[in-house]
């Protein structure tokens, strides 16, 4: 294609420019916002670019309350748990399926890919959660959810693109099935098992349908925290602040204090996969 | 209708299977065959076992998880009482649909839920192919790759984040309402405004996920033969040409596969974006069918009366997609099935 026209190439550039900042501005607002002080946000109206005295008052709040904290907790061990069960179970079944002659591997994909055209609806999904007597258990949360169609679609199509000739001779040599997933295929697929350990890990980290329906107040993870008190106002650590005698840190500084430890995992985690998205692990699964 | 005697063709071809199968699979199957067909079951079995032992624990799951539940759907058409259960509960034939259909309160659920998923589609669905088409004419891998990874992040963010965040920067106490004050105009909470609700919900989603769903098209847009355009520029089509007769035809295939699978979740918004902001605007314009089931069913106990919505939902979405697709293929499109027609 010849280059394009500098008014055509201002134009595009301008483009990108705005949408990056659309997409990063809100992030430093919350960031900024929960590092202000009560002045600066009368002042500036949330609209803080850059706070002058900058305070880590609301964290100090929010994690000496313990409902945050319980809730982190909470968030961290269902999000590791439950991704180790769901990688351990997706991976097993890809592997199985990316074997061509496996006896009765075409109706078990079909049961599993006909899932993503119909979901069972909330009440039939929580009259199972009940009978199987998982309500109120951390069990909701991560069974309901083991296995994505999806992430099982796109570990398959990537081991049934390993050349094949390797896992052949290892059969040859007498390795048996395990031990060729676990010694050939898997050290060969590291970059796709991350990419769906994160799609995992995000979707246990953000669990927030099955924690409303499943859980009590005294068990909720991070999210429903977050809605509690960001969403429906809910007041926090001032009781604590005013006990020990002292001026409790904005309201909206410590709403985004909490936003922010909800999203820190997210953006530290993100940065070393993204180049596996762009690199086009998925595209080759993605396309039909 | 002309392969008959073959194994039946697969519905929904697992997606990225193709090559692989293609490159390897002609020679082995011409040989392969035949000898499989003489391999007993139970060596064949035995062979497998320790593979099939492997899907089994995935296999359960989707089979507990997916498909038993749907046997709950028997009590769209009880009386049901959680103490007496699915054996004890009275059986009342269409009542619970009839309630149902005589409740204002779902019409106005399903009329909202309608609203929102036209609006999203009008506005959000042709977001992620503009997107993609900017993305693609950039020339330089790097700028393309870091604009990429930008975009992709909110996809990751839960929606109690997004709407956190929203509320911060759009809401009452938030950044924009600030501006206008400064600027002079009249205090707008957009956030609030139940008659803005579907183009809030749009606009989310947009921020969310325009990004992350440029990915489906990047790979269609470069799966196009180079050489078209070429061919297209030596014969004189300029660039609005190009895009109209090579660039657009390249990605129709996709953006009907998707359009298809809209159509099947036409009656389903996204539970928890909406749940979250119903309050904020008010059930009159914040409920969806699926919050109605939420808080009729398993906040209010009117277990029959929401099963029954949730059935609606399942049997139109199912209707609306096989229907979409048949029409699909009536105009030479793959749509999301291969060959099941043909």
């Amino acid at each position: 294609m010849e280059p394009p026209t500098r008014l055509g190439l201002a134009a595009k550039v301008m483009t990108l420019v705005i949408i990056s900042f659309v997409v990063l501005y809100p992030f430093a607002a919350v960031v900024m916002t929960s590092l202000s002080t009560q002045d600066e946000i009368t002042r500036n109206g949330g609209l803080v670019l850059f706070p002058v005295e900058p305070t880590l008052e609301a964290y100090r709040v929010i994690f000496s309350g313990g409902t945050v904290t319980r809730a982190l907790l909470v968030s961290v061990a269902v999000t590791v748990a439950g991704t180790l069960a769901s990688l351990s179970v997706t991976v097993a079944m890809a592997f199985a399926l990316a074997r061509r002659e496996l006896t009765g591997g075409r109706a078990i994909l079909m049961v599993a890919l006909f899932t993503m055209l119909f979901s069972p609806g909330i009440i039939p999904n929580y009259l199972l959660v009940k009978e199987l007597g998982l309500l109120n258990s951390f069990g909701s949360l991560i069974l309901p959810a083991l296995v994505s169609a999806f992430n099982l679609v796109v570990l398959r199509s990537f081991f049934m693109g390993l050349p094949q000739e390797l896992l052949e001779s290892a059969r040859m040599d007498g390795a048996g099935d395990l031990r060729i997933l676990l010694r050939i295929v898997l050290p060969l697929s590291k970059a796709v098992v991350a990419v769906v350990s994160l799609f995992y890990a995000v979707a246990y980290w953000n669990a927030f349908f099955n924690a409303l329906l499943y859980l009590e107040s005294d068990k909720w993870p991070l999210p429903l925290i977050l809605r509690l008190y960001v969403l429906q106002g809910q007041p926090l650590g001032a009781d604590i602040a005013a006990a020990a005698g002292e001026v409790p840190p904005p309201a909206q500084a410590l709403q985004m204090a909490v936003v922010v430890v909800a999203l820190v995992p997210i953006l530290l985690v993100y940065p070393f996969l993204q180049r596996y998205f762009t690199k086009g692990v998925l595209t080759g699964a993605v396309k039909g | 209708m002309v392969k008959q005697s073959g194994p039946p063709r697969a519905a929904l071809r697992p997606p990225g299977a193709s090559p692989p199968e293609a490159a390897a699979g002609a020679p082995e199957r011409a040989a392969g065959r035949p000898a499989r067909r003489r391999v007993p079951l139970r060596r064949r079995l035995r062979r497998d076992g320790v593979l099939l032992l492997l899907a089994l624990p995935g296999l359960l799951y989707f089979l507990v998880f997916h498909y038993l539940p749907l046997f709950g759907y028997v009590i769209a058409f009880q009386d049901f009482q959680p103490f007496l259960g699915f054996a004890e509960s009275a059986w009342v034939g269409l009542d619970n649909f009839a309630a149902l259909f005589g409740d204002p309160r779902f019409w106005s659920a399903l009329g909202n839920t309608l609203r929102i998923t036209l609006v999203q589609l009008v506005l959000f669905f042709p977001a992620p192919i503009g997107l993609a088409l900017l993305l693609h004419s950039i020339l330089s891998d790097k700028i393309r790759r870091f604009v990429q990874s930008i975009v992709y992040l909110p996809h990751f963010i839960g929606w109690v984040i997004i709407v956190s965040i929203f509320q911060q920067v759009l809401g009452g106490a938030g950044v924009v309402p600030h501006l206008m004050d400064a600027l002079g105009l009249p205090r707008y909470d957009v956030m609030t405004d139940p008659d803005a609700f579907p183009w809030l919900v749009a606009l989310q989603v947009i921020w969310k996920d325009a990004g992350w769903g440029t990915i489906i098209f990047l790979a269609a847009l470069l799966s196009i033969d180079q050489g078209l355009y070429e061919a297209a520029a030596i014969d004189g089509a300029g660039r609005w040409r190009r895009l109209w007769h090579i660039t657009l035809p390249g990605i129709t295939p996709v953006i009907i596969l998707l359009l298809i699978l809209n159509l099947g979740s036409i009656l389903s918004v996204g539970f928890e974006q909406i749940v979250l902001q119903r309050d904020a605007v008010g059930p009159e314009a914040g409920e969806v069918l699926d919050t109605y089931v939420y808080f009729h069913g398993i906040r209010s106990g009117e277990w029959g009366t929401s099963a029954a919505v949730g059935l609606i939902k399942a049997v139109v979405g199912t209707a609306l997609v096989l229907g979409a697709n048949k029409v699909a293929h009536l105009f030479g499109q793959e749509g999301v099935y291969r060959g099941a027609d043909k």
